[in-house]
């Protein structure tokens, strides 16, 4: 049965709409983003919020109270020369870490896209260790390091040269960080860029090789452009990831010496579960929170600029 | 322009022990349009890359204008390709598409500028020159891509099964649009294609590949009207040809062919020809049997397909083999009803066991 309706001459049949359809939006659906929903509020938006609150907060952990301070904790943080020194040490860790995961896990990637056996257990060791724990890669490299009888300056002495202070070194003991960070997990930008680097159809090489085009070309004219958004997402997941340096770090020199390896991330623990300054420590999240969102926002207005240009 | 001739001697091509072009000689005239027909897999296409140096040759020549070219890189052959897949620059413009070649081998602004004008006006595409790859349908992206070979002016345009991802009638548009090309700018060119019907009209010859071998080179008349062998019979023109086993009877000097069911065929294939006491089977095209009520083949039709211009009647013979008969377009023949076919001998083909052809002679 169809209800008719005259309207302007016309007749338009509209037919009944079947039991059980409806029209317009029906919140019993929502239900199936439900579940995503209440973690997603429980566990990042309420503690971001959360954070910010603490942040303004002068908290006493031992009898449990705490009463508003405004902005005082960010001004004392902005004075504490500790604090600044983390934040110069964990920018400089980035800048040393990120570029050479750019770079060496593009090579690596570049050199082991083949299907041959070699490349695949070459991929596989490479990848390898970025399933290990922090505590295992820094025993590892402890055993690397050490100024007596660890691997590297057994090497130097064996070949008449004087050891090198990796971790007792002011001057060295980031470096030796940043050294043992990269070798730990430069296997996921390698697999990234592996990934990117297969979704590159063959045809456009062999165009390229009747179009005359060298090696370098092909890779600057072909490679690059066609893996541009990965190159983005790798340099980002990057950033974020290594500003929140903490395990190598404490493991490896426990901040030192003097604070020359100290990160933002462990002047947060420390202020907040061994000196019990819980306010003073979400301060210091706070401002760690803000630099890698401008160092990540920067870094994609930037790709997105020179894409477009 | 350049114009140039190209010569396979005994070229032979290996994937580990597998062997996918044996000793295969073939020369290409200068400003011809060869076509490399057969099925997936019999090495056509595999033959083509080896031209434009995407494969390496492991024993034989291959010579562009007298060159030997089988050593040097792709770019060094002086050969255009375009891929079956367009393969343009995704993140390019139209224009860069066009450009990079050129660009690549110190041609000046100026000169790449005409260039990409002049093949950009033959090819209609002048107004998508800012586009990119991923803003163009499909056959304005085959025309980017035909119009980056033709502004190399290459000694040859090597074609691989490039219309194959078109829609039938852009298909048969762009078939139609490459032939007045090549009549436009008149270069060698070779052309893969699985598509009998795109081989049979754009090419002045046509190099029939099958297992890895060729089966029969010559012009499309030449294959159709006389196929070397069963393959080539089977593989172009369509319907395929109708098969059917038969013994040969001399009739003072010609062939005629017995079937299962006792009725007679008689050929103008010369019985001296044939090989002594073997059963041959004979290979009849659907256009060559006609429904008749004088006809000398009963049959019941099992299956009428109707084309508009013509009809083809599938018709199952009384020893049980069928065959493709052809019938007006208004042909009044239903499924289920008893006909009889009438053969016109003189077009027939006798087959051996190892489907060597044999034919009337000319």
């Amino acid at each position: 049965m169809t209800d008719v309706t005259l309207s302007s001459g016309k007749a338009t049949a509209r037919p009944r709409r079947p039991s059980g359809a409806s029209i317009g939006p029906r919140w019993t659906n929502a239900l199936f983003v439900a579940p995503y929903l209440v973690f997603y509020l429980v566990l990042l938006v309420y503690p971001l919020f959360k954070g910010i609150w603490m942040s303004m907060l002068q908290s006493d952990m031992f009898d449990d109270t705490s009463k508003f301070s405004g902005l005082a904790n960010y001004t004392r943080l902005f004075n504490d020369k500790v604090f600044i020194g983390t934040v110069w040490n964990t920018t400089l860790f980035v800048l040393m870490t990120v570029p050479v995961f750019v770079v060496i896990g593009l090579l690596l990637a570049l050199a082991l896209n083949r299907s041959d056996r070699t490349a695949a257990t070459l991929r596989a060791i490479f990848f390898g260790t970025s399933v290990m724990s922090v505590t295992i890669v820094t025993i590892i490299w402890q055993m690397m390091y050490m100024p007596d009888n660890g691997a590297i300056n057994g090497v130097m002495r064996f070949l008449g040269l004087q050891p090198i202070p990796f971790i007792t070194s002011s001057s060295l003991a980031l470096v030796a960080i940043a050294i043992c960070t990269i070798w730990w997990i430069i296997g996921l930008p390698m697999m990234l860029f592996l990934a990117a680097l297969q979704q590159i159809p063959g045809e456009l090489y062999e165009a390229a090789a009747l179009d005359n085009a060298s090696r370098s070309r092909s890779f600057w004219s072909i490679t690059l452009p066609s893996i541009k958004r990965t190159l983005l997402v790798v340099i980002i997941f990057e950033i974020v990831a290594q500003f929140q340096l903490f395990g190598q770090a404490w493991l490896l020199t426990r901040g030192g010496p003097n604070n020359a390896s100290r990160p933002i991330v462990l002047f947060i623990y420390e202020q907040g579960f061994r000196a019990w300054n819980l306010g003073y420590a979400a301060a210091a999240s706070e401002v760690l929170f803000v630099i890698m969102a401008i160092a990540a926002l920067v870094q994609f207005f930037v790709s997105r600029k020179r894409v477009e240009g | 322009m350049q114009v140039s001739s190209i010569e396979l001697d005994s070229v032979s091509k290996r994937f580990g022990s597998v062997e996918v072009i044996s000793e295969l000689s073939l020369t290409i005239h200068s400003g011809e349009f060869i076509a490399f027909l057969g099925p997936s897999g019999c090495g056509k296409s595999t033959l083509l890359r080896m031209i434009a140096g995407l494969e390496t040759v492991n024993a034989g020549e291959i010579r562009i204008g007298g060159e030997r070219v089988d050593h040097l890189p792709p770019g060094a052959r002086g050969v255009a390709m375009v891929f079956q897949h367009y393969a343009l620059y995704p993140h390019m413009t139209v224009f860069d598409n066009l450009a990079f070649g050129l660009k690549n081998i110190g041609t000046s602004k100026d000169e790449i500028g005409r260039r990409i004008e002049e093949a950009a006006r033959i090819l209609e595409i002048s107004h998508l020159l800012q586009r990119k790859p991923g803003q163009l349908s499909g056959g304005q992206r085959q025309r980017v891509a035909i119009g980056r070979a033709l502004v190399k002016d290459p000694k040859a345009y090597l074609f691989d099964e490039p219309l194959s991802n078109l829609d039938a009638a852009l298909r048969v548009r762009t078939r139609v649009e490459l032939a007045r090309l090549h009549q436009q700018v008149r270069a060698t060119t070779i052309f893969v294609t699985h598509d009998q019907v795109e081989a049979m009209t754009l090419a002045s010859r046509i190099v029939v590949m099958n297992a890895r071998k060729v089966e029969q080179v010559g012009t499309p008349m030449d294959i159709y009207g006389r196929p070397a062998t069963e393959f080539v019979a089977r593989f172009v023109g369509s319907p395929a040809m109708n098969f059917l086993a038969a013994q040969i009877r001399d009739r003072g000097g010609l062939a005629s062919a017995v079937l299962g069911d006792g009725s007679v065929i008689d050929t103008d294939v010369p019985v001296t020809a044939l090989p002594a006491g073997g059963e041959l089977r004979v290979g009849i095209r659907a256009e060559a049997i006609r429904a008749r009520p004088d006809g000398a083949l009963p049959g019941q039709v099992e299956v009428v397909e109707r084309l508009g211009d013509r009809t083809h009647l599938h018709v199952r013979l009384m020893d049980g083999s069928t065959i493709v008969a052809e019938d007006k377009g208004a042909s009044q023949v239903k499924p289920g009803d008893a006909i009889r076919l009438a053969v016109e001998g003189a077009t027939a083909h006798l087959f051996d066991a190892d489907g060597l052809a044999y034919h009337a002679r000319q």
